[in-house]
C-alpha cells in the first residue's frame, strides 16, 4: 500500500486558482538575488518574459530585449521566490465585512506572498462540493495571487462524520482540515486518516483539547494569573500533537500541525519526526516574535488561538527552525472587523492580520539582531505549500515568475498608511518595522507594486509617471493604486 | 489622577494620600447631616454589568455626601439587554458629559477601555477576575485602623484564588504598604503563576497561626458546578476559617457577602475579631476619597492644602 499515492504533485496547480492577470514581461537589473533552494545568493540580472523567468546573468551582462520589457533598477534591493501561505482565512463566503477573495489576496501580494491557501471555517463552512466549487468559480474572478481552498475534515465542522473527501479532493481541495477547531473524537480522526488512502489530501491540524483550553482567552502563566483572564495551557496543544502524530504513525497518513505554540508541541514534533512519522509542522511570525508579556495591555489584537506563550516556547519554535523540526512559516491571517475587536478583551474573537508584515516582522526580530540566517527565513518563507504538497517557487530558468522584491532597508510604521486586507487587526500595528515589499510577481504576473517604486522603462531614462502607468501597462493596474 | 483602573497602577504615595484624604471624611460620615459640597454640579454615573449592591451602594452613597448628581445604570432592563455593544453604551452615556463613570464589568480591562473612549474619569468598580482596586483601599484603611500599620504584617488570603478579582488587588495593595502576602486553597483555584505577584502559595491552612490578618474570599456556588472542588462539604472541611483555626490575635476580614458554614463558621463572623463590618464602612469613605481623587485634583501638593470638606448646611 503506498498512501501517498494521491498526494498528487502534477497536478498541484489545479488547485490554485486566481483572476487572469497579463503575464508580466520584467527586467530586474543588478538586484542581490537569494533563492535557497537554487543556492543563488548574489547580485544578478533577472528577466522575466511572458511570466516566465527567461533568463539570469550576471549583474549588468543582461539589456532588455525589444518590445514591453519594464526595466526595474535593483540596485540595494534582494529578490527572492515569492512567499507561499499554507494557512489563511478569507472569510468568504459569509464574512465578507472581515475579508474577501479580492481583499485577502490584495493583503497577500502586499505581503510578497504568490500563492496561499484559505481555511474552510467560514459561514456555511467549506464542507460540501457546491460550495468549494462556488468558491474556485469565485477566485477566478477576483483573487489576485492563486488562492487554494481547503476543505474540512468533519460536516459542519462538527468533529463527527467525514465529509465527502473524496469529491471535494477531486474537485480541487488544497487540504482538508477543520481550523479553527480541533478534531476532538479521535475515532473520527482515525477514519479521515485511513480514508486519506483513497482521496489524498494533507490533513491540516488545529491541535488543542478544549477540555483544557476551557473558557481560556491567553496563555496559562504568570501573566495570565496577575491579568486575571482565563489560561489556556501549552499541554492543550502539546497532548494532542502527540496523540495525532501517533494516530497517523498508526495509519501511516500525512498530516501537517498548523500554528505550533508551545515548546511541549516542538518536542513532540521532533519525536514524531525522528520516529519517521509523515508530519510536517508551521509556526507563525507572531509566535516567533512575541510572547505573552505582549499581551499585558490586554490589546485584543493579540488575542489569537493558539495564544502568544513564554519566551521559552518562541525559542523552542526559533530553534525548531534552524533545526528544521518546524517546516515552514504560516500567517494564520485572521481578519477581524473593527468593530468586533473593539470589545473587552475575553470577549474579543481570535486572531490577527498577517499577511503585510509577515516577512518584516521576522526580519526585523529575527533576522537583523542575528537570531535568523535571511536565507533559512526566506526558505521557510516559501516552504508552506510543499507542506500539502502544492507549489514550491523557485529563482531558475523555465520556472513561472513568483517573485517578491525587497527594501531590506526601508523601514515603515505598521498601519501608518492603512492595510490592503480589509481588517486592521494586525498584532504588529504601530511597530516599526525593516524591509518592505516593493514588488510581488505571482504565477507569471505582476500582483503588487509598492507606490513608491521608482519605475525605468526599456524606452528611456527614469520615468516619473505616477505608479500604475508604465510601459508594460496590463498588469500593474491591476495593483492597489488603481483602486484609489 | 485621572482614572483609577488597578492598584498596580498605583504608587504608595498614590495609597496613602488617598487613604488620608478618606480619614478626615471619616468625620463627614458621623455628622447628622452627611454631606459636603466638594463635588457639587459634578455627574457621576454608575454603569454595573454585574450585579452588585454592596459596591454600587456604596459609590452611590459616596457620590452622594459629596453633593455630586448619581445617575445609576444597571445593564439589565437596559439597552444592554438590546445588544449594544459596551463601546455604544459608553459613547451614548458620555453624550450626557459625566465627569465621572463607575463602571462594573464581568471582563478583564473593561475600565481601561472604557478610559480609552470617553473624557470622563473612570473608576473600576471590577473588571472580571482582574482587579477591583477600591475593595483593596478600603481593606487597607480598615487595616491601618485596626493594626495602625502594615508594615512586615503576615496576611493570608483563604479561598477561590483564581476567580478573585478582590484577591488580586489585595496581594498586591498589601505588599505595597509591606506586608507579606500568602494565598491559600485548593489546588484547582490557585492559577498557575501567580507567585509572579510576590506571594507565597500554600494549599493547605496547617500554617495559618503565623498570620496577623487572616482574609477569607468568597466561595462561589457556580464553582462546585464547575468541578473546582468536590463538594462545599469538602471545601469547608479543609478551608472554611472557624474557632478552631483562628487564633484570638488574628484580624479576621471577608469582602462579603459570606456564607456561613462555608467559608467562615458562623463563630467567627460574629466575633468580635471580624472587621467585616469596618469594612463595609470604611467602603464609603474611601470610595468618597477616590472620587475627590480624580475628580477635584489629585495632585500631591493638595495633601498640604486645608482640608475640603466644610459642613454644609442645608
Amino acid at each position: 500500500m503506498r498512501p501517498h499515492d494521491a498526494l498528487d504533485g502534477d497536478r498541484a496547480l489545479l488547485r490554485l486558482v486566481s483572476a487572469p492577470a497579463r503575464p508580466a514581461s520584467l527586467l530586474v537589473s543588478g538586484v542581490h538575488v537569494l533563492d535557497p533552494r537554487t543556492r543563488i545568493d548574489a547580485l544578478h540580472d533577472v528577466l522575466v518574459r511572458d511570466g516566465e523567468i527567461a533568463e539570469i546573468g550576471e549583474a549588468g551582462s543582461l539589456s532588455a530585449p525589444p518590445g514591453d520589457v519594464e526595466v526595474i533598477d535593483g540596485a540595494g534591493r534582494h529578490l527572492f521566490p515569492a512567499f507561499v501561505d499554507p494557512h489563511v482565512h478569507l472569510r468568504t463566503p459569509g464574512q465578507e465585512h472581515k475579508e474577501d477573495l479580492e481583499t485577502g489576496t490584495r493583503s497577500a501580494a502586499a505581503g510578497g506572498y504568490c500563492a496561499i491557501v484559505a481555511m474552510p471555517n467560514t459561514s456555511p463552512v467549506v464542507d460540501s462540493a457546491p460550495i468549494l466549487g462556488a468558491l474556485l468559480d469565485a477566485a477566478t474572478r477576483e483573487a489576485r495571487v492563486p488562492v487554494g481552498f481547503s476543505a474540512c475534515i468533519t460536516r459542519a465542522m462538527a468533529g463527527r462524520e467525514l465529509t465527502d473527501m473524496a469529491e471535494l479532493r477531486s474537485l480541487g481541495a488544497a487540504c482538508f482540515t477543520d481550523d479553527g477547531k480541533p478534531v476532538v473524537d479521535a475515532g473520527v480522526f482515525r477514519r479521515a486518516l485511513q480514508y486519506q488512502r483513497l482521496c489524498g489530501g494533507v490533513l491540516a491540524l488545529h491541535e488543542e483539547d478544549p477540555s483544557l483550553t476551557g473558557v481560556g482567552a491567553m496563555h496559562e502563566g504568570s501573566v495570565s494569573a496577575l491579568l486575571g483572564v482565563a489560561g489556556i495551557p501549552s499541554v492543550s496543544e502539546s497532548t494532542m500533537v502527540a496523540r495525532d502524530c501517533s494516530l497517523a504513525e498508526y495509519e501511516h497518513a500525512r498530516i501537517h500541525v498548523q500554528h505550533l505554540s508551545a515548546h511541549e508541541s516542538v518536542s513532540a514534533i521532533e519525536a514524531s519526526k525522528a520516529r519517521g512519522v509523515a508530519v510536517t509542522c508551521e509556526a507563525s511570525p507572531h509566535h516567533l516574535t512575541m510572547t505573552d508579556e505582549d499581551v499585558r495591555g490586554l490589546d485584543t489584537r493579540r488575542k489569537m488561538s493558539p495564544p502568544l506563550r513564554e519566551a521559552a516556547d518562541r525559542d523552542a519554535l526559533i530553534e525548531g527552525l534552524r533545526n528544521g523540526t518546524v517546516d515552514c512559516i504560516a500567517t494564520d491571517h485572521a481578519p477581524h472587523a473593527r468593530d468586533e475587536k473593539e470589545v473587552p478583551f475575553e470577549q474579543a474573537p481570535m486572531g490577527t492580520t498577517g499577511l503585510e508584515t509577515a516577512f518584516a516582522a521576522v526580519y526585523t526580530d529575527l533576522v537583523l539582531p542575528g537570531t535568523l540566517a535571511l536565507e533559512l527565513v526566506v526558505e521557510k518563507l516559501t516552504a508552506g505549500l510543499g507542506c500539502i504538497d502544492l507549489l514550491v517557487p523557485q529563482i531558475a530558468v523555465g520556472e513561472p515568475a513568483n517573485l517578491v522584491l525587497v527594501d531590506l532597508g526601508a523601514e515603515w510604521v505598521v498601519g501608518e498608511s492603512g492595510y490592503e486586507s480589509r481588517s486592521e487587526n494586525c498584532c504588529f500595528a504601530g511597530r516599526r518595522l525593516r524591509g518592505r515589499v516593493l514588488l510581488t510577481v505571482a504565477a507569471g504576473a505582476v500582483a503588487y507594486r509598492e507606490r513608491s517604486i521608482m519605475l525605468v522603462t526599456s524606452s528611456g531614462g527614469p520615468s516619473l509617471r505616477g505608479p500604475g502607468v508604465t510601459s508594460s501597462g496590463g498588469p500593474s493596474l491591476r495593483g492597489p493604486e488603481a483602486e484609489t | 489622577m485621572r482614572h483609577l483602573l488597578s492598584i498596580e497602577d498605583l504608587t504608595r504615595d498614590d495609597v496613602e494620600r488617598i487613604l488620608d484624604r478618606a480619614a478626615a471624611f471619616a468625620e463627614v460620615s458621623d455628622r447628622d447631616i452627611k454631606k459636603v459640597p466638594a463635588l457639587r454640579g459634578r455627574t457621576v454615573l454608575n454603569l454595573f454589568y454585574e450585579a452588585s449592591t454592596r459596591t454600587r451602594s456604596s459609590f452611590e452613597l459616596a457620590a452622594k455626601r459629596l453633593s455630586a448628581d448619581v445617575v445609576n445604570f444597571a445593564a439589565s432592563g437596559s439597552s444592554v439587554e438590546k445588544g449594544e455593544s459596551l463601546k455604544d453604551t459608553v459613547l451614548t452615556l458620555t453624550a450626557h458629559s459625566p465627569d465621572a463613570i463607575v463602571i462594573r464589568s464581568p471582563y478583564a480591562g473593561a475600565a481601561a477601555l472604557v478610559a480609552g473612549w470617553t473624557t470622563a474619569a473612570i473608576v473600576n468598580a471590577g473588571d472580571g477576575k482582574h482587579e477591583h482596586p477600591t475593595q483593596a483601599l478600603l481593606d487597607v484603611y480598615t487595616l491601618r485602623q485596626k493594626l495602625g500599620s502594615l508594615e512586615d504584617r503576615n496576611i493570608w488570603i483563604v479561598g477561590d484564588v483564581a476567580h478573585s478579582r478582590v484577591a488580586r488587588s489585595n496581594v498586591l495593595a498589601f505588599q505595597m504598604m509591606g506586608a507579606h502576602v500568602t494565598v491559600c486553597g485548593p489546588p484547582t483555584l490557585i492559577p498557575r503563576g501567580i507567585e509572579a505577584l510576590g506571594c507565597a502559595v500554600r494549599y493547605d491552612l496547617g500554617d495559618l497561626r503565623e498570620a496577623d490578618v487572616v482574609y477569607a474570599l468568597r466561595m462561589q456556588h457556580e464553582r462546585m458546578d464547575q468541578h473546582f472542588v468536590p463538594s462545599l462539604r469538602e471545601y469547608a472541611a479543609q478551608y472554611q476559617i472557624n474557632g478552631r483555626r483562628l487564633s484570638p490575635r488574628q484580624v479576621l476580614m471577608h469582602p462579603g457577602p459570606v456564607n456561613r458554614g462555608v467559608e467562615l463558621s458562623g463563630e467567627v463572623v460574629d466575633s468580635p475579631q471580624a472587621v467585616i463590618t469596618m469594612q463595609v464602612k470604611a467602603g464609603v469613605v474611601v470610595r468618597m476619597a477616590v472620587l475627590y481623587e480624580v475628580l477635584a485634583g489629585g495632585a500631591p501638593s493638595l495633601r498640604q492644602r486645608p482640608r475640603p470638606t466644610e459642613p454644609q448646611l442645608a
